[in-house]
């Protein structure tokens, strides 16, 4: 059985983490190249910096995001939002992320995925695709934090992308990211057996049995993490800056913790997933977290 | 050119992949790396890194219309040490089944071939492999076979990361130095001929584990140990 990769989910706003639900309604949570460091440490299999505002004004921070993380983190780094040009993957990638993540520049004209695969490699491009339940049960995409109705039939639209050569799909479901009710089991398995290329599940972790249930139900290949481990590193960490004129901080004030959410480390979560009978990369007395050891 | 130059290491740039992260990891380790296509950068180096993502064919025809290949084939028959990685291994064998047939460096002899689809059991495999996996030694006695090779220090239950849809498959096994097992199939991740080392997975992406064997490498192959100069800065 292959090694499920549990991936370290970073929303950036400006210079900041924060953190949504339903994508929208944020909170700061502080500087993203801590948080990124100490996944790193606890055993993250990969990073992944999603820029939701995605405005030009936010882009030279992100691009020093990256930088700055790129030299102390050697695992791969995704980044996602706002990639509109070939242009602006060369410079993401350039500053030291290894994948880009796709998302509504691939809807506006699907052919962007061939030339950005052709250019990069398929390897190098994962399409993201956000999805919504209709009443009648049928799954369309969206884009714009859910805001934009696209037309397109998720599965259908999986099976596109896969043709134009993407590498990988990301697939979220609107309905439960940030609310820590469990990943769309049904749609990431649907997602997951259209398509012939690895599928990261995206949205809605909130407990340690969601994760394994969405590899072993969901037939996920990844899935990523975000509010689980963020709430585990302001739990251990002292926050010292005043980030009162960059947002909403009333939560980081209170540490205050959602209830529907359970506060754990990677290390946590992979020992969890090895319990379970899920492969991944984990080792016992704490080895993969030490930091930088070389003989 | 001055005799007292500085040593390096130059990493290939033939438009293929992420040369930035392979410069990152150099750095980190303490190896002086730079990115060229120039020839008289990569005869002046002490080691080179082929790195590489993306297809065969294009990566060959990157590699002639920058005019590289001889000065590679030369290099590397003067006893230059090679770090291939991922597509940079795959381009080191006689040929690939890619969209066809490519001819490739021939610097080893083998063939390049693509994960199937479906695997034994008849079940869908997800190609490409992504994703973190183990080595293994070929050998029953992993700690001899390893030792005094750039993996000497890493640990069969070790962790690296892997991006490919293709694998090599040397004629002779005894460069194989390591494989691993993908859905059920077992393949060669890393060989060892001479003065050419390559790995399929990517070290610059493999965290501690990685970064050691960078730093195996250059200790082993490119750093003369006579050179007062270089002792004093390592």
């Amino acid at each position: 059985m292959k090694n499920v990769r549990v991936i370290a989910r970073l929303d950036i706003k400006g210079p900041n983490l924060v953190k949504g639900i339903h994508l929208e309604g944020l909170r700061v949570l502080g500087k993203p190249e801590h948080f990124a460091q100490y996944y790193y440490e606890n055993g993250a299999d990969e990073l992944f910096y999603m820029d939701i505002v995605a405005s030009l004004y936010g882009r030279n921070s992100l691009l020093d995001i990256i930088e700055r993380t790129s030299k102390e983190v050697f695992i791969p780094i995704i980044v996602g939002g706002g990639l509109r040009t070939i242009e602006d993957i060369n410079a993401v990638l350039r500053a030291g992320a290894d994948k880009v993540s796709l998302n509504t520049a691939a809807i506006k004209n699907p052919d962007f995925i061939r030339q950005a695969a052709n250019r990069f490699g398929s390897s190098t491009i994962i399409v993201s695709i956000e999805a919504i339940k209709e009443k009648e049960g049928q799954y369309f995409v969206y884009t714009d934090n859910g805001r934009e109705y696209t037309g397109k039939e998720v599965f259908q639209w999986a099976r596109e992308v896969c043709e134009l050569g993407a590498g990988e799909i990301m697939i979220t479901s609107v309905d439960r990211e940030g609310t820590g009710t469990g990943y769309d089991l049904e749609l990431t398995k649907k997602v997951a057996e259209s398509v012939p290329i690895p599928v990261i599940a995206c949205g809605g972790a909130g407990r340690l049995e969601h994760i394994e249930n969405v590899v072993i139900e969901g037939k996920a290949d990844a899935l990523t993490v975000a509010s689980m481990i963020h709430y585990d590193f302001i739990k251990h960490h002292t926050i010292e800056a005043d980030y009162s004129a960059e947002g909403n901080v009333e939560f980081l004030k209170k540490k205050m913790i959602f209830s529907k959410i359970e506060t754990v480390s990677l290390e946590t979560i992979k020992s969890h997933l090895m319990n379970s009978g899920i492969n991944c990369r984990f080792k016992h007395h704490g080895e993969i977290n030490k930091p930088l050891n070389i003989c | 050119m001055s005799e007292k130059r500085d040593q390096y290491v130059a990493i290939i740039d033939y438009k293929m992949g992420n040369l930035f992260s392979v410069k990152q990891a150099c750095e980190q380790v303490g190896i002086k790396a730079i990115v060229t296509e120039k020839k008289e950068e990569i005869l002046n180096a002490s080691g080179l890194i082929l790195p590489g993502v993306g297809g065969f064919g294009d990566a060959m025809q990157h590699l002639r219309d920058l005019d590289l290949i001889e000065v590679i084939r030369d290099e590397i028959a003067a006893g230059k040490p090679l770090l291939g990685i991922c597509l940079g291994l795959q381009l080191l064998m006689s040929e690939s089944e890619e969209f066809g047939s490519h001819e490739g460096l021939g610097l080893i002899e083998g063939k390049v071939k693509k994960f199937k689809l479906e695997n034994s059991e008849g079940r869908v495999s997800k190609v490409p492999q992504v994703g973190w996996n183990q080595i293994a030694s070929v050998r029953t006695k992993q700690e001899l076979h390893w030792n005094q090779t750039p993996l000497q220090h890493i640990k069969e239950d070790d962790y690296l990361y892997f991006v490919h849809s293709y694998f090599v498959e040397p004629t002779l096994s005894d460069v194989v130095l390591s494989q691993s097992t993908y859905e059920g199939v077992s393949f060669c991740s890393s060989v060892l001929k001479d003065n050419i080392f390559a790995v399929q997975f990517h070290p610059e992406k493999s965290a501690s584990v990685g970064l050691q064997i960078y730093k195996n490498w250059f200790t082993q192959f490119c750093q003369e140990p006579t050179n007062k100069e270089m002792s004093r800065v390592f």
